[in-house]
């Protein structure tokens, strides 16, 4: 499904079975934690909001080409990428919240999804006026683009930080949400968000918050998945999608069930890609399919399918 | 009476319609009355059951395929390819309904989303079949009890037919019990439940039959236009067809059509200035949404009933207020 923009893959004719599928394993959990990244974003949102925000995918893409504005034209420093563009995201992400969703928060659910899903049409044609259609990547920087030698297996660099960066990323998160007065705020509005306003918890500044937050981890995913998935339009609705299916499976208001899911995703549609390239998205909905049946509301979720 | 006076009223404009329009304006009737079979379809479980599908296109492309195939394969007989379409649409709404049933709200949309996008790359990956990205083209015109559809106005009064057809089956199914049933599926489901009613089995045929007729609305277009893109199965086509529903108002049996009209029209006058057309419909679709989530039906009976009564909302007020978790 995803272009694939890398050439320093370690797969070259020599290297035997094993090594195609250790590597093809590397790029799998590397998959697996971009994944994660954004649909963490995605699940913090619908979780404590409880809206289903149709255009996260697109504000991973308005990460990603930020991202690749930055490089290009400015300053060609990823790192200053990688720090403009979660805030300009974020920036995008407030603006949403406070003119759009806010109004509608009293509409219900519903109509906040069909909202987003307007954004996202708009969010679309946005992209396409300023960067064009072409397909465009962001070059990883030279202290990350070489390949380091495990075992007598040359891995690429930039995917073995991409996998260390997810595991930080979902260890904060798991920190944050278990272990400070935000994270207790947060849990709590998981379960109960009139509860929690009664309590004296100024409910609307969580909101804002959580979907702000939201916005810069879509942005962060956006540049950090850029050089790998490339940018080009649709790239937000099929990263959309998958993140769609991500939540799906892992089941709502655990860090720990996007975790897995993201993993088991993108391995599998990694490994379906190489082994069976024809039925590499089939596999991934087959995957959620039986895990619905198997568990309704998902690997690791509570009890919220049925209502 | 009422109904019948209003029923031969639409079926001497439509029959009429051929000597007083230009054809590109025939062209464009036809288009709006697909895409309220469309709608109307995706009206009975958005609208009157009250579960938010974001999958539709799966059962237009489902139909839109198969009535080509079987058209270059087979025989362009129009019983054929409609039938083989309806029963395609059959199999796979039954098939995706097993699986999207099982839950409800976001989770029913997610899901609905995710299997029309697994049925979009079979269609993109089975080059043999559906050609792939370059789609289907060069498909033979219907025939019709040996009569070959080739005038626009013969499709057209092919497709007219049919919606008068399938306007008036939808009409009779949500007015009758089964049709309540359904409104009170989306009402209030536990209750309904708690009355003895098998709500699973009334969703579950609800979820089949708009399926049927979105595979009949994929099969007229195939008939229309002669070519099938990948890109008519992709979920913007999911969403544009629900945008339809939304805005014409959903639960109603008028409102879909308008909403099929007015997308159908606007992208029509759009296109000729802008290709930005996914923005005008985004932007169109937000303002709906935040100022008129009753839809254009619900906006003209507001107008119609006068001031006095503004109190009292039109039901399809239901669907937003709707609790979805």
């Amino acid at each position: 499904m995803y272009r694939t923009l890398e050439n320093n893959q370690s797969t070259t004719l020599e290297v035997d079975k094993i090594d195609i599928l250790i590597a093809q394993m590397v790029n799998g959990l590397s998959y697996g934690m971009l994944l994660f990244v954004i649909t963490c974003g995605l699940a913090l949102v619908f979780g404590i909001l409880g809206v289903l925000n149709l255009a996260h995918g697109s504000l991973y893409m308005i990460g990603g080409y930020v991202g690749y504005s930055v490089t290009a034209t400015y300053t060609q420093s990823f790192w200053l990428a990688l720090l403009t563009a979660p805030l300009v995201v974020a920036f995008i992400a407030l603006i949403m919240e406070r003119t759009l969703l806010h109004y509608t928060y009293k509409l219900g659910h519903l109509s906040q999804v069909l909202l987003t899903l307007g954004v996202a049409y708009v969010f679309h044609d946005i992209a396409k006026i300023i960067w064009g259609t072409n397909v465009l990547s962001i070059r990883v920087p030279e202290s990350l683009a070489g390949s380091v030698s495990i075992a007598g297996q040359l891995f690429p660099l930039y995917r073995l930080v991409i996998i260390a960066v997810g595991i930080v990323i979902a260890v904060g998160i798991w920190w944050v949400q278990n272990k400070t007065r935000w994270g207790a705020i947060i849990r709590a509005g998981l379960s109960d968000r009139e509860m929690i306003g009664a309590l004296g918890v100024n409910i609307s500044l969580v909101f804002t918050s959580v979907f702000v937050l939201g916005g810069i981890l879509a942005g962060f995913g956006g540049v950090v998945a850029a050089p790998i998935l490339g940018l080009y339009p649709d790239m937000e609705f099929q990263t959309l999608i998958l993140a769609l299916v991500v939540l799906v499976i892992g089941g709502l208001g655990s860090i720990a069930g996007t975790f897995t899911a993201s993993i088991l995703v993108g391995v599998l549609e990694t490994f379906g890609r190489y082994l069976v390239p024809e039925l590499s998205m089939f596999l991934v909905f087959t995957l959620m399919a039986i895990i619905l049946v198997w568990r309704p509301n998902g690997l690791l979720g509570k009890q919220v399918a049925e209502g | 009476m009422k109904i019948y006076l209003k029923f031969s009223t639409a079926l001497l404009l439509f029959a009429a319609s051929p000597f007083i329009l230009t054809s590109f304006h025939i062209n464009l009737l036809t288009e709006i009355l697909i895409f309220g079979i469309f709608a109307l379809s995706l009206n009975v479980i958005v609208g009157y059951t009250g579960l938010v599908s974001l999958g539709h296109a799966a059962f237009f492309g489902a139909g839109a395929y198969t009535a080509g195939i079987i058209a270059q394969n087979i025989s362009a007989n129009l019983l054929f390819t409609l039938g083989g379409a309806v029963l395609l649409s059959v199999i796979l709404a039954c098939i995706i309904g097993l699986f999207c049933l099982k839950v409800s709200g976001f989770y029913f949309l997610m899901l609905t989303l995710a299997f029309s996008q697994m049925v979009y790359s079979f269609v993109y990956q089975s080059t043999g079949w559906t050609g792939g990205s370059n789609g289907l083209s060069g498909i033979p015109n219907p025939i019709l009890f040996g009569w070959e559809l080739s005038n626009t106005v013969w499709v057209f009064y092919v497709v007219a037919s049919l919606f008068l057809v399938v306007y008036a089956i939808l009409g009779i199914i949500t007015e009758s019990p089964f049709g309540k049933v359904l409104v009170g599926i989306k009402e209030n489901e536990k209750r309904l439940k708690s009355m003895g009613y098998h709500t699973n089995i009334y969703k579950y045929a609800a979820f089949v039959i708009s399926g049927i007729f979105g595979g009949v609305a994929g099969a007229l277009y195939t008939y229309f236009n002669g070519f099938i893109a990948p890109s008519d199965i992709y979920w913007t086509m999911s969403g544009t067809v629900l945008i339809m529903v939304l805005i014409g108002g959903a639960g109603t049996m008028l409102g879909p059509v308008l909403g099929a009209a007015l997308i159908v029209l606007l992208e029509t006058i759009v296109s000729t200035y802008t290709n930005m057309w996914m923005m005008i419909l985004g932007a169109v679709f937000i303002i709906f949404v935040i100022f008129f989530p009753s839809g254009i039906y619900g906006i003209s009976k507001d107008i119609f009933k006068g001031i006095q009564n503004h109190t009292v909302r039109p039901k399809v007020k239901n669907i937003s207020n709707e609790k979805v978790s």
